[in-house]
This record gives structure tokens, C-alpha cells and sequence, in this order.
């Protein structure tokens, strides 16, 4: 129902009578590419308004992470012994997780956020949720960076396989916290409670995923490799991207005596599915309730 | 003054630029929320929620080039109505069309944020309201000279008066170019010099063509300033006609003897060769 051309005077330059409040979607979002620019410049500003190392900060702290990585887990916990150089391996997921954290966590609050602007002009509402998992992309840059420097410093020679894995895990997880965030965004305006659940969601991914732990304890338990317990646990988007990340960055940098998870690349492939018909499905919900967003906020 | 091109005939052309028909909106109003007072409604057997029509069956189209006064007293409906054309919110039944790009003002400042200086603003704010970047770069310039607030324009917004505020964010809402604009209670900012030059350049847009819908309690200003008046009462149109009758008649006066005085004064204005819109009688 979006065009509803009527009188039949009108002359062929007359734009045609179109029904208001009815966008496109997250299509939408490229046409006003330069709004989504200075929305997420605005976040950055607004984050480190008053500051005077500014975004470096945004370096300073995965680095004091990490260094607490290497020096705990690694030499006090002697965690090394375990697992060849634990700290590079616990990062390279614990990055996935913030990304998808901050991504998702505010995606979900972008809406009622955004309150203010949502009720009094229309715009593709979807641009919340995009500007906010661009931003915790921007966020994830200096962490990359670090990862990166710790790699190097321990002789990582990926493969260009391992570093398409690496850009696909980071696919996933931005395609995951996009639709997701969209989702739980819009169900978030009928019921703030949907804030509280995404938190505890959050709290369980770290959990739910190998980022503390390695693959071969939970398939172990769930009894085997190839069991179906395994298969449901790989199922999760989230598992499949800190699998790929730690096959980019933390396996090059290993003597490679750790057996690989099973079925890595299928797993990627159909986490990548798993996020992308969770984007559609987030997407689609949005719509549904986006009609209701302005007389409920 | 940036004028571009916008393509419209003289004023009155025959299309239209907003139709609306037999528009109804109705809002929920739910009493609980909580999970408990939800459970004890249930409990008594109270509903949990009851709607309220806001807009019950309205019917109007407005020409290109028209500018139309939206009256009524609080709460008969009138930003509903204008949130509905601007599709910020959806009707519950009816039709609603609008031809050509619009802008509509609910608020002056929506989207501006404190802790930008005035010149972000500028560009967040023009690009919310749909300019793109070489639009608000040609028109930058205007905007600042037009809210007089150079100096400041690199301070951060926070520190600005109220005044100031508002004196910016207008200046970014009346640069934007659209062909419809929808203005809610925006046109009381500032001081009055600046009023005045809000008032003045409202009148330039429409002699550019563009329609315009206004919404404001200043009646003086409205039915000097419009040509249309439609009157809303408990969310239906119950008067259409010139503004200057219409607000004739919300005031209890007779709309006839309205027209004759203000004949009469335009009269005695000619005469003295007063420049057209500028103080004549007492404001409220
Ligand atoms: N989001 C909403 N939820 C519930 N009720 C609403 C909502 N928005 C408006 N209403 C109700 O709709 C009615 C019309 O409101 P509206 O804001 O359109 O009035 P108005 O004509 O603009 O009044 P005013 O002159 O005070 O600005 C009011 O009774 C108001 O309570
Ligand atoms: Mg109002």
C-alpha cells in the first residue's frame, strides 16, 4: 500500500500521493547513510565528551586486559600448561563477546533511547540498531589491535583460509546483534522487561560459548565430538564465531597439536544462516510492532 | 535567502498535497503494567486496558500551495493529526496520502543533542529532517546568519540559553525544503524580533509554493498568517472555512462581523501604507 496515486489532472512531474510511515526497512538504512554517520559519530563524541585521551582509552583497556590475561590466567594459574598460550586464546574470544555485548545490548536499548526523536519525526527506525552495532564495531577495532600485537609477538603466520574465518566470524556476530537487537529492541517498547532478559542472555553467552573454556570439555560431557549434544551446542552463532576466531588468531600461534573443532567450516557457514535468518526474523518483528512505536513510548 | 526550485504552480494548484480520509485513531490507554496489577485486574475482572478515540472519522485535503490552520482547544486531536500525515505514527482505519517531501515540525530541537556544539547540531538536526550533506553545506551559512548566534556556534549546545536553542533549531527546521510542511506550536520562539523574522520567513515559503499546515494557540497570528482554517473538537472537524472565520467563531464571535472589521482595518492600513504583516494591533 505504498503508492496510491488519485485525480487524474496530475501532470508527470507531480511526485505520485504516498502513504506516510511506510519505509523499507533496513534498505532504507543505506539511503541515509549520511545520518547513520553522524548518529554514530555523535555516540563516539558522547562517550568521550570531556576527555582527553578520548578514544584511546578504547585502547588502554583491552590492553590492561589482556596484560591480566597473560599475567593471571597464564603464569599464577598456570594455565599455559593446559592450553599453549592461554591469554591469546581466552582474548580472541573474549572480544567476540564484548562486540556482541555491546552490539546487541545496545541495539536493544536503541529504541526507547531514541524515544524523543522516534515520536516526533520518521525516520528508518532501523538506523538505531545499525548505529549501534557500528559503534561497538568501531569499539571492537582497538581490541582487534591488541589481539593482533599479542599475536604477532608470539610468531602468528595465519593462513589466508584463517583469516576469512576470522572476517566471517566477525559477519556473524555483527549480523547476529543487528537482528537480534532489532528484535528485542521493538518488543523492548511494549515491555521494558525485554532489557533485563537481553542482559542475562548476554551474561549466559559468555557461558554458552568456548571463550573460557575449550570445545573438547563441553564434548566430552555431552558425549563426544560427533554427538548430537555437540551438534546443538555448535548450533549457536556465537559458538561458530569464537571457534573462527580462535582458528584465526589463536591456532597459528600454536605448534597446532590441539584438534580443531569438528565440522569448523560447516559450522561457520551455518551460524552465518542461523544469524542471517535471525536478521530477517528481527527485521519482520520490527515491522510488525514499528507502527506502535510512537504512541507507546 | 536560499530559494530552489520546487515544483509548484502559483498558489491554489488543482492537485493536492495531503488527503486524508475517514482517519481514525485510537489510543490504548493501559492502567497496569506491572505483572501484579495485571494479575489483579484479571482477578476482578477489570479490564486491563480501555482506548480513547483521539481521531474519530476526518476528512480533509489540502491543495498544494494552501496554507491551513489546524485549530482546537487541548487535547481535540490536532498534533495526532498531524503525527498521522507526517507518519510518525499509523491510522487504526482510513487513508492517508501525501504528495511530495515532508517536514513535519512537531517539536523545534527533536534530535538535537546538549553535548554537541551548535555546528554538529546543524548537520545532525538538517539530516534527521532529511537534508542531505551538500544540502546543509550550501545552507549552513544561512542557518547561522539566520539564528544569529555566530559567536556561539562552536559551543557546545548545553551552554546555550533557551532562547538561543530554540532560535538555532528553528533556523535548521525552516531551511529544510520540503514541499509540505507541518508546523506544531513552533512558531512562539524566542524574542520577539525573532518571532518576527520567523513569521516572515514562514510567509516566504509560502509564497513559494509549499503547503503549509499550522498548529497554534496564537489566533491573532494564524488567521493572519493562513488562508484555510479547519476547526478539531473531540478528534472530528466540525468547521472548515477561512481562518479568519473560523477563529472568529471559536472566539464566539460573529464570523461575518469579523470579515467586515478586518476589511476595514486592511483598509485604514493601505491607507497609511503600512508594510503588510507588521504589528498591527494588539498581539493576544
Ligand atoms: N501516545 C498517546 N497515548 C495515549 N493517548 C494519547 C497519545 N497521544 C495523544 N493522546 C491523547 O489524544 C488526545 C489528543 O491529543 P493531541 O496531542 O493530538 O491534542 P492537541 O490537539 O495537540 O492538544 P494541544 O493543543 O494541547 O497540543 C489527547 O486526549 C491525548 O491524551
Ligand atoms: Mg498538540
Amino acid at each position: 500500500m505504498a503508492a496510491a496515486s488519485t485525480t487524474g489532472a496530475a501532470s508527470p512531474s507531480a511526485p505520485p500521493l504516498v502513504a506516510p510511515g511506510h519505509g523499507r526497512g533496513l534498505a532504507d538504512v543505506l539511503r541515509y547513510r549520511f545520518l547513520l554517520k553522524l548518529l554514530v559519530r555523535k555516540e563516539m563524541r558522547v562517550r568521550y565528551r570531556g576527555s582527553v585521551m578520548g578514544l584511546l582509552w578504547s585502547y588502554v583497556k583491552p590492553g590492561v586486559q589482556f596484560a591480566v590475561f597473560w599475567v593471571a590466567m597464564g603464569w599464577f594459574l598456570r594455565l599455559n600448561d593446559t592450553l599453549e598460550n592461554f591469554a591469546i586464546y581466552l582474548f580472541s574470544g573474549v572480544v567476540v563477546i564484548n562486540f556482541y555485548s555491546e552490539a546487541f545490548g545496545n541495539a536493544t536499548r536503541s529504541v526507547v533511547g531514541n524515544a524523543p526523536l522516534i515520536k516526533k519525526i520518521f525516520l528508518p527506525r532501523e538506523l538505531f540498531a545499525v548505529s549501534s552495532g557500528w559503534v561497538a564495531a568501531v569499539h571492537f577495532l582497538p581490541q582487534l589491535v591488541i589481539l593482533l600485537v599479542a599475536c604477532l609477538a608470539v610468531g602468528w603466520r595465519p593462513s589466508v583460509w584463517q583469516l576469512a574465518g576470522g572476517v566471517l566470524g566477525f559477519v556473524i556476530v555483527g549480523v547476529l546483534a543487528i537482528g537480534l537487537g532489532l528484535l528485542f529492541g521493538a518488543v523492548n517498547v511494549l515491555y521494558r522487561d525485554f532489557e533485563n532478559i537481553v542482559d542475562l542472555m548476554l551474561m549466559v553467552a559468555t557461558w554458552a560459548s568456548p571463550v573460557l573454556y575449550d570445545w573438547q570439555r563441553v564434548a566430552a560431557v555431552v558425549g563426544g565430538p560427533d554427538s548430537l549434544g555437540m551438534t546443538l551446542y555448535q548450533l549457536n552463532p556465537i559458538t561458530a564465531a569464537v571457534e573462527l576466531f580462535h582458528w584465526c588468531f589463536w591456532y597459528p600461534t600454536t605448534a597446532g597439536e590441539s584438534p580443531l573443532p569438528p565440522h569448523l567450516l560447516g559450522t561457520g557457514l551455518l551460524g552465518l544462516a542461523v544469524a542471517l535468518a535471525l536478521l530477517a526474523i528481527g527485521q519482520a518483528v520490527f515491522r510488525r510492532i514499528e507502527g506502535r512505536f510512537a504512541q507507546e513510548l | 535567502m536560499t530559494v530552489t526550485t520546487t515544483p509548484t504552480t502559483a498558489t491554489g494548484g488543482t492537485l493536492s498535497a495531503i488527503e486524508v480520509d475517514g482517519l481514525v485513531k485510537d489510543f490504548t490507554l493501559r492502567h497496569n503494567r506491572s505483572l501484579k496489577e495485571l494479575a489483579m485486574a484479571k482477578l476482578r475482572r477489570r479490564p486491563v486496558a480501555d482506548t480513547f478515540r483521539a481521531l474519530d472519522g476526518v476528512d480533509l485535503h489540502v491543495r498544494q500551495g494552501e496554507s491551513l490552520a489546524l485549530l482546537g482547544f487541548n487535547g481535540s486531536g490536532k498534533s495526532t493529526l498531524l503525527k498521522l500525515i507526517s507518519g510518525v505514527m499509523l491510522p487504526d482505519a482510513g487513508r492517508v496520502g501525501v504528495r511530495g517531501r515532508i517536514a513535519g515540525l512537531i517539536e523545534v530541537g527533536a534530535g538535537f543533542h546538549p553535548d554537541l556544539t551548535g555546528r554538529e547540531n546543524v548537520f545532525l538536526n538538517g539530516a534527521i529532517l532529511g537534508m542531505d550533506e551538500a544540502t546543509i553545506r550550501a545552507r549552513f551559512d544561512d542557518i547561522v546568519a539566520f539564528s544569529e548566534i555566530e559567536r556561539f556556534i562552536d559551543t557546545e549546545v548545553k551552554f546555550y540559553s533557551s532562547g538561543m536553542f530554540l532560535r538555532l533549531a528553528f533556523a535548521v527546521a525552516v531551511h529544510t525544503d520540503p514541499e509540505v510542511f507541518l508546523i506544531d506550536e513552533i512558531l512562539s520562539v524566542g524574542d520577539e524580533p525573532f518571532q518576527r523574522k520567523c513569521l516572515a520567513r514562514v510567509e516566504e515559503l509560502r509564497a513559494e509554493g509549499r503547503t503549509l499546515v499550522i498548529v497554534s494557540h496564537d489566533l491573532d497570528m494564524v488567521s493572519r498568517l493562513c488562508t484555510r482554517g479547519v476547526l478539531l473538537e473531540g478528534g472530528r472537524i466540525v468547521a472548515d472555512d477561512t481562518a479568519l472565520r473560523v477563529v472568529a467563531r471559536m472566539r464566539g464571535q460573529d464570523p461575518d462581523e469579523a470579515e467586515r472589521e478586518h476589511a476595514r482595518r486592511q483598509e485604514r492600513e493601505a491607507g497609511a501604507g503600512a508594510p503588510p504583516h507588521d504589528d498591527e494591533g494588539p498581539r493576544d
